[in-house]
């Protein structure tokens, strides 16, 4: 009789690394779909080029550095797609190619692989891509399925440019290619809720801080003026509020801090959006607080059972 | 409906129905009297046992064949009556070799002279605790630590709680529910021994909320016994930890380092208080427990058995294995060792041997942490296994001490909860030992 032996325990979860990748592409799908159907087939390659660019950079990666291959585990699949949603359809896909690349090489591997990257790979590059291409990263278009058969370029609600809820939910409204459809990204939202993957906390903690920091500094014509609800669906708020800012790696281990971090990311998006040049500030927002998480998991800990005094 | 009690953390193995329990828990306890009996002379937390008997000796069931060695020693008693056919050194559990007495059964159930103390209300209630010892009583929870020294209140400290653990929260046992369904009266008995011995005025039957049946039994039958009372635990797991039960039934943590009693609180798992009633009413040692055989043989059992059974016939009796084994668990899923043969005893300890086989959960290589959170989440302590991991990657034990390892109470739901199939309770079992050992110097 020949038996294995292992510790305890002999049984596990359900899921794996892997399977909670494939859940966070599974949620992504409503939103690729709808961004391939509003911006059309430039919308597709952005898809194809970032997956594939993350995809492959991290196989030669690994091959080269001689490490385990990874590329199973799906982490930079996701890289990939986050990063081609965070594009502008109009931009030129050697953007995104370089982009991935970035985030993979540069953000992630060289930091240790996954699990050991301190910023958000996705994000990380898109800051550097804004820094390096400003114009085509900023180049926004109307979804041609709604304005034609030609893109015409436009501001986005958060340059000043006014849409109705109705245009803001659908996905009606310039921007980047995963970002617009709010309906979309909710579906994703669900579907990572009910699998577990994350937490209602994050999002909103997140962009309820947002909504009430937005009304608190005011559209420009004095304190408490603000559209709460204009703020959570511009940009790319929710879009980050669910998919970037609840990336595991890059957030604190505790529900207490991942309070503070999210209500961070919240409070830092509003004041950027109000006060900094830039109009968007998502995506500064969470590489700030994907910063500051070490220090947050450092001092924000569990009350251990038994941290009391002893009776004396 | 009263809110249900519980503690902080924890996880539902197997899925919330408790799946893994449903091939025996409808299943009635069956007595099994095998041919031999392997008996182990190291069944308890402390030093292996004296054999005081040697091979050619005509030995009657219940007769002491081990004398107890050290602070922490334990009685061992010969399970059945027969002829001592060897003693010598045998593999057990934990991969180690420790002395073992062989005995054929000459199935003539020749009893030693038993005297008890009779009715556990009017007995004196001094009499308890020697009856425990004399018994050779350890916990049956698996821990295997010996019942008269928990019983030993220390001076200065009182126990004014006495918790009867029948959360059964491991997967795969069934063995604690059988008992609370069938015979509650013994472990009530067993209770108010205990309550009267150390003078509590509390006594609560702690039952997890998917045993209803055996919930009713215990209030039917605890109805007008004094002081005692049935507590409806939620089912999740380590509930039937014993510092998780405390925090759950008397909403006391038990301070770092500490003891239950620290806190005023005495937990014995439900098959020792029914062995306790045993001693202390008629004199009976501890020489056959209920072990709950299931997984991959025919018939699942929940199996009466003399103390020293080995694996091989228990299978036996239950139709045996349906396909080759590929794993035999002495325990549960999540806390269970592994048998290295299914020549290996039933202690005094063990509830439950799993038999997988092929179809067994596939062993996967760990993977990098993902800092998913997850560890932290489920963590009955509230550690942050994460970091304790890493840093007995870089061998500093130090920075893992701090990190409060000692305070792991080794129950695994880290690395069920790990998606990246890391070894966390693993290594804080062999951390901790280290440490240990280095504090003694």
């Amino acid at each position: 009789m020949k038996l294995n032996i292992s510790t305890a325990p002999h049984i596990h979860a359900s899921y794996s690394t892997q399977s909670i990748m494939r859940d966070v592409l599974i949620a992504l799908l409503p939103t690729t779909v709808v961004g391939v159907y509003l911006f059309g087939l430039n919308a597709a390659l952005h898809v194809l080029v970032g997956i594939a660019g993350a995809v492959i950079s991290e196989l030669l990666f690994q091959k080269i550095a001689k490490k385990n291959v990874r590329i199973n585990d799906l982490s930079a699949a996701v890289t990939g797609l986050l990063l081609a949603l965070n594009m502008p359809a109009a931009a030129p896909w050697w953007v995104t190619l370089i982009g991935s690349v970035f985030a993979i090489v540069i953000v992630k591997q060289l930091f240790g692989g996954i699990g050991d990257n301190f910023l958000n790979p996705a994000l990380a590059a898109r800051a550097v891509l804004l820094a390096s291409w400003p114009a085509h990263m900023t180049s926004f278009t109307l979804p041609t399925m709604f304005s034609g058969a030609d893109a015409v370029s436009s501001a986005t609600s958060l340059a000043g440019a006014e849409f109705s809820i109705m245009d803001m939910f659908l996905g009606n409204i310039p921007g980047t290619i995963g970002e617009v459809s709010k309906v979309a990204i909710i579906l994703g939202f669900i579907y990572l809720l009910v699998r577990k993957v994350i937490g209602l906390h994050i999002p909103i903690v997140m962009l309820g801080v947002l909504a009430a920091s937005s009304f608190i500094f005011g559209d420009g014509s004095g304190a408490f003026t603000g559209d709460p609800l204009m703020a959570v669906l511009s940009g790319g708020a929710l879009f980050g509020a669910v998919f970037m800012a609840t990336d595991y790696t890059t957030s604190p281990m505790t529900k207490k801090g991942q309070i503070i971090y999210a209500a961070g990311c919240g409070l830092l998006v509003a004041v950027i959006r109000s006060y900094g040049s830039y109009s968007e500030g998502v995506t500064y927002a969470i590489l700030i607080m994907n910063i500051v998480t070490p220090l947050i998991d450092k001092y924000v800990k569990p009350k251990r059972y038994g941290e009391v005094k002893q009776n004396a | 409906m009263l809110p249900k009690r519980t503690f902080r953390g924890g996880i539902h193995p197997l899925g919330s129905s408790g799946g893994s329990k449903k091939p025996t828990k409808g299943k009635k306890i069956v007595e099994f009297t095998p041919e031999s009996v392997v008996i182990p002379m190291a069944m308890h937390m402390g030093a292996p046992s004296k054999p005081i008997v040697k091979k050619g000796d005509k030995v009657k069931k219940g007769q002491l064949i081990g004398e107890p060695v050290g602070f922490l020693g334990v009685a061992v008693h010969s399970s059945v009556s027969g002829e001592v056919i060897a003693i010598e050194k045998r593999m057990q559990l934990g991969a180690t070799q420790c002395d073992c007495v062989v005995i054929n059964n000459d199935f003539a159930d020749d009893w030693v002279e038993l005297s008890g103390h009779g009715n556990v209300e009017a007995c004196d209630p001094d009499v308890v605790v020697p009856s425990v010892k004399e018994a050779g009583i350890c916990g049956e929870g698996g821990a295997a630590f010996p019942t008269h020294i928990k019983l030993s209140v220390p001076s200065g400290k009182k126990c004014d709680t006495v918790i009867i653990n029948g959360a059964e929260c491991e997967t795969y046992m069934t063995c604690d529910h059988r008992l609370m369904l069938e015979e509650p009266g013994r472990i009530i008995d067993g209770l108010r021994a205990v309550m009267r011995a150390v003078d509590a005025q509390k006594g609560i039957i702690a039952i997890e909320d998917n045993k209803r049946d055996a919930i009713a039994a215990m209030r039917e039958t605890a109805r007008g016994r004094i002081g005692v009372s049935v507590e409806v635990l939620k089912a999740k797991y380590p509930q039937g930890s014993e510092k998780q039960i405390i925090q759950a039934v008397c909403g006391r943590e038990v301070p770092t380092g500490g003891l239950p009693i620290d806190v005023g609180a005495i937990v014995l798992n439900a098959s020792t208080a029914a062995s306790i009633a045993d001693a202390v009413i008629y004199g009976i040692p501890l020489i056959s427990r209920v072990v709950t055989v299931t997984g991959s043989v025919k018939s699942p059992a929940n199996l009466r058995v003399p103390i020293g059974t080995i694996v091989e016939d228990m299978v036996s009796a239950c139709d045996g294995y349906v396909t080759d084994p590929k794993k035999i668990i002495m325990g549960g899923a999540m806390t269970g060792l592994c048998a290295y043969d299914h020549s290996v005893s039933v202690t005094k300890g063990t509830g439950g041997v799993v038999i997988f086989d092929e179809h067994m959960p596939e062993h996967r290589e760990e993977s990098p942490c993902i800092r998913c959170g997850k560890c932290v989440d489920v963590c009955p302590v509230r550690l942050n296994p994460y970091l304790i991991r890493k840093y007995i990657d870089k061998n500093d034990l130090k920075a893992a001490e701090d990190e409060h390892v000692m305070d792991c109470l080794l129950c695994g739901s880290c690395s069920y909860a790990c998606p990246s199939y890391r070894f966390l309770n693993g290594f804080f079992k062999i951390a901790k030992e280290r440490i240990a050992k280095a504090r003694k110097g």
